[in-house]
């Protein structure tokens, strides 16, 4: 282990900045991390060890204790449950004699739950070592239940179990067709970069992400700092349950998006860049580092690019399972290789990001539309769209319809116009911009994508009547709570609160008064937490309890006070020892129960 | 001519680069807060320091004052809501006031009485957390942490040591020790490092010092923990 760890630190330049690259190789060879490897780590990369252990709890992907030989993780998001996902996971813990959450103990194989894969219009997904299994079924499970006990090492397994569709369903003015490889930084030099900056300021372009901050602000900003360091990065962390707009971007226009993050390098004067790849999406490393030899050896990448004296270049980083890390400041933390907890602000990445120095973070769409806008300039963006929400807006569709993809529509579309273009019907209500976003009812199908009514990072989730808006509500808090970094108090045990409040008004021992207490709790969170995961955290419920007061209302029992201690429950473990099973060994609590 | 921002509707003068707080504790206001200390980094985890500046919510601690803010501080909504932010302090680990050390000296303690916190409202999470008495000087009892980063703030800063770490995520976040059996025997602490001192709470304890104060003549049952904090941190308040 000793040579391959100081062979890795040396690969990596004994830059603490790259932990999480030297864990994901640690983390693939040993199934874990070993003690060991953490104490020669702390060694190689003059690292507290304390920081490396905090690195690696803080991740999901990261293990203190060894993981199967094959690591199985399924997919929890709720349109993997919507597809069927709980019935698949019992079934492969049953057939591979695995609890879920545990390592067999021949240490073959473990199963756990993880967060949105991405793969939400394939589902249900999960991922075998870091690499996506889509559209399981019993006989998918089959051939994995075989494979795992034969030991076939990965690379044998047969191809269509990982299978990926982009399922790009409805093209619009970005994707009709992507720019040619280098456009976008002929015009710009063609131009003038001061010129393009403007052209991107006319188009009125605004960030992808869903919160919507104008992008020529931003760089204008960056380029004006008096540090001459600085970084260009682009997000491609998205975590968000429901969206895999960018999974098919990189994957399919992989070109225009470097473009459009080499277009701002030019702008604001950075050399160096990076792509933040979420975890999940570790089979899009290769096919992009070959995307950014290909862009090095056609002088698009590089000293001089295009002649021009421009030097830049793009480093691909990945996550390793969290969330948060799609937050700009918590991504540049992970990026310096730490816990990704989001930065006290001000300052803002603009004015100190990557070590402190002046840095863009974009969504990927927003460099790929940028791309586009530095091509065909920015009054043809700004035709597109409402007063303030220019061009269009890629969505990840999924859920309940007969067409799960990519759509594009120009900003201004109304929820009708998708839903009836994706083929859903009998909808109960859409998840808009994800479990962070809004829950909307048939009521409000004539509003309007736009940052102006419905922002969206392009997470677009569908529900039929068949579906039960509690457990929606309860599988999103679910999420929030599992994905909270934890650093301030009102999130970090907020969102437990949350979980557990909405669980007992689910599981129906919530009684008068746990809905208002359960509303408060809301407020409290989204009022006082340090970031944007605790300040929508609570919006599932918010949203919801706002729609269908009535359905949290039926919940309760009908009397004023339901104790949160459960002392039959609590006596179980006397009457086992007891060996008691007779009635008189069962204690109400509350008359109601046993009347 | 010095500049101002108004707390509460009082002029307060503050200088470039001075935060909320520092400004606030200057000026002999108090601001709620545990995680921070005037002597090291602030960190903005607690948020009990929440104020209102121009009808938003910040946190004090690490918020620069600028000219012409309008601060609210000592309002009954943002107490309410301190109290609940209290309140999930409590309910997180294991506080139980009458059996600790730390009675009357504990700052989470003097918070929640200041806040007139009577109960703990949430449900208890009684979290499984273990102790650490390995160090023949100084006691580690995870059931008290809040996580404010004091002690490895301290550590760092101060002593130069890097004895502590947060480690994990979410709910299962821990203080994690320095050392290769994880054990604070095998750390570089010393019972005199600042580190061993600065815990708000009665997470780290130092031993053989137990009770020497009796209960009922400690800081906390005398006075508020307004009082003691500024007289404590004002000379600091720079």
């Amino acid at each position: 282990m000793t040579a391959f760890l100081q062979e890795l630190a040396k690969t990596y330049g004994y830059q603490a900045n790259h932990l999480l690259a030297i864990l994901r190789a640690v983390q693939a060879r040993y199934h874990h991390i070993p003690g060991s490897a953490i104490e020669a780590l702390a060694d190689l990369l003059q690292l507290p060890r304390s920081q490396i252990i905090g690195v690696i709890e803080f991740y999901s992907f990261f293990h203190l204790q060894p993981q199967g030989q094959y690591q199985l993780l399924i997919s929890d998001s709720i349109t993997d449950h919507m597809l069927g996902k709980q019935a698949l996971i019992s079934s492969l813990a049953e057939r591979l004699q695995v609890a879920i959450g545990t390592v067999r103990a021949d240490g073959l194989v473990s199963l756990d739950n993880t967060s949105c894969t991405g793969l939400c219009d394939q589902g249900p997904a999960g991922l075998i070592n870091g690499l996506p299994l889509t559209q399981l079924n019993c006989a998918k499970l089959d051939m994995i239940v075989s494979l795992i006990n034969a030991q076939t090492p990965l690379p044998e397994w047969p191809g269509e179990l990982f299978a990926i569709s982009d399922n790009i369903q409805k093209t619009d003015v970005l994707l009709n067709q992507a720019i040619s490889t280098g456009a976008a930084l002929q015009a710009t030099f063609d131009r003038g970069i001061a010129a393009t900056l403007t052209e991107i300021d006319r188009a009125g372009l605004r960030g992808r992400g869903g919160a919507g901050f104008k992008t020529a602000m931003k760089w204008r900003f960056c380029s004006e700092e008096s540090a001459t360091t600085r970084y260009v990065v682009c997000n491609a962390d998205e975590g968000e349950p429901g969206t895999f707009k960018d999974r098919v971007l990189l994957n399919r226009y992989a070109d225009q998006v470097f473009e459009g993050m080499t277009v701002c390098a030019a702008i604001i004067g950075a050399h160096q860049g990076f792509l933040y790849l979420r975890g999940e999406y570790l089979f899009l490393y290769d096919p992009l580092q070959a995307v950014l030899q290909h862009r090095r050896e056609a002088g698009l990448l590089g000293n001089n690019i295009l002649g021009q004296g421009i030097d830049f270049d793009i480093e691909i980083c990945l996550g390793a399972g969290a969330y948060i890390c799609g937050e700009e400041s918590a991504l540049i933390e992970s990026l310096e290789g730490k816990m990704g907890i989001p930065r006290n602000r001000p300052p803002y990445p603009v004015t100190q990001g990557y070590l402190g120095k002046p840095t863009v973070v974009n969504n990927v769409e927003t460099f790929f539309a940028a791309a586009a806008v530095a091509v065909q300039g920015g009054d043809w963006f700004a035709s597109i769209g409402t007063g303030q929400s220019k061009g269009s807006k890629i969505l990840s569709i999924c859920g309940d319809c007969a067409n799960p993809g990519i759509y594009e529509y120009p900003f201004g579309t109304t929820v009708q116009t998708i839903l009836d273009g994706c083929g859903a019907n009998d909808v109960l209500g859409v998840q808009i911009g994800g479990p962070s976003g809004t829950f909307i009812s048939p009521q409000e199908f004539q509003r309007k994508l736009a940052f102006e009514d419905l922002a969206t990072g392009g997470s677009f989730i569908i529900f039929n009547t068949s579906r039960n808006i509690l457990d929606i509500a309860n599988n999103f808090t679910h999420f929030f709570a599992h994905e909270s970094c934890g650093f301030c108090t009102p999130c970090r045990v907020g969102t437990s609160l949350l979980k557990k409040q909405l669980d007992k008004i689910v599981d129906g021992h919530g009684s008068a008064g746990d809905v208002a207490a359960l509303e408060s709790l809301c407020q409290l969170v989204k009022n006082y937490s340090h970031c944007g995961l605790g300040q929508t955290a609570a919006n599932p419920i918010l949203t919801t309890l706002a729609r269908y007061p009535e359905l949290y209302q039926a919940k309760l029992k009908k009397i004023s006070y339901e104790p949160g201690f459960d002392l039959d429950a609590a006596l179980a473990t006397a009457r086992r020892m007891a060996d008691r099973h007779d009635a008189a060994a069962h204690l109400a609590q509350i008359g109601e129960d046993y009347e | 001519m010095s500049k101002t921002i108004t707390i509460d509707g009082k002029a307060i003068p503050f200088t470039e680069g001075q935060t909320i707080m520092q400004a606030a504790t200057a000026a002999d206001v108090y601001i709620p807060h545990l995680c921070h200390h005037p002597e090291f980094t602030p960190h903005g985890s607690c948020k009990l320091c929440t104020v209102k500046v121009n009808g938003r919510n910040c946190s004090a601690c690490t918020f620069p004052a600028a000219e012409g803010q309008e601060v609210l501080n000592n309002t009954q909504e943002l107490n309410s809501d301190r109290k609940t932010i209290t309140q999930m302090l409590f309910v997180e680990g294991n506080h139980f006031c009458p059996s600790c050390e730390k009675t009357g000296n504990c700052q989470l303690q003097a918070v929640a009485y200041h806040l007139n916190m009577l109960d703990d409202h949430f449900p208890l999470f009684y979290a499984h957390r273990a102790m650490d008495a390995s160090h023949p000087e100084v006691l580690i009892d995870h059931n008290r942490c809040i996580f404010c980063t004091l002690c490895v703030r301290a550590s760092r800063e101060h002593d130069g040591k890097d004895v502590f770490a947060i480690s994990g995520r979410g709910i299962n976040k821990h203080l994690i020790v320095n050392s290769a059996s994880g054990q604070l025997k095998d750390s570089a602490l010393d019972s005199g490092d600042k580190a061993a001192h600065i815990c708000p709470t009665g997470a780290i304890l130092i031993k053989h010092t137990g009770y020497q104060v009796p209960i009922g003549q400690r800081v906390y049952d005398h006075h508020q923990i307004n009082e003691v904090s500024l007289a404590s941190e004002h000379p600091h308040g720079e």
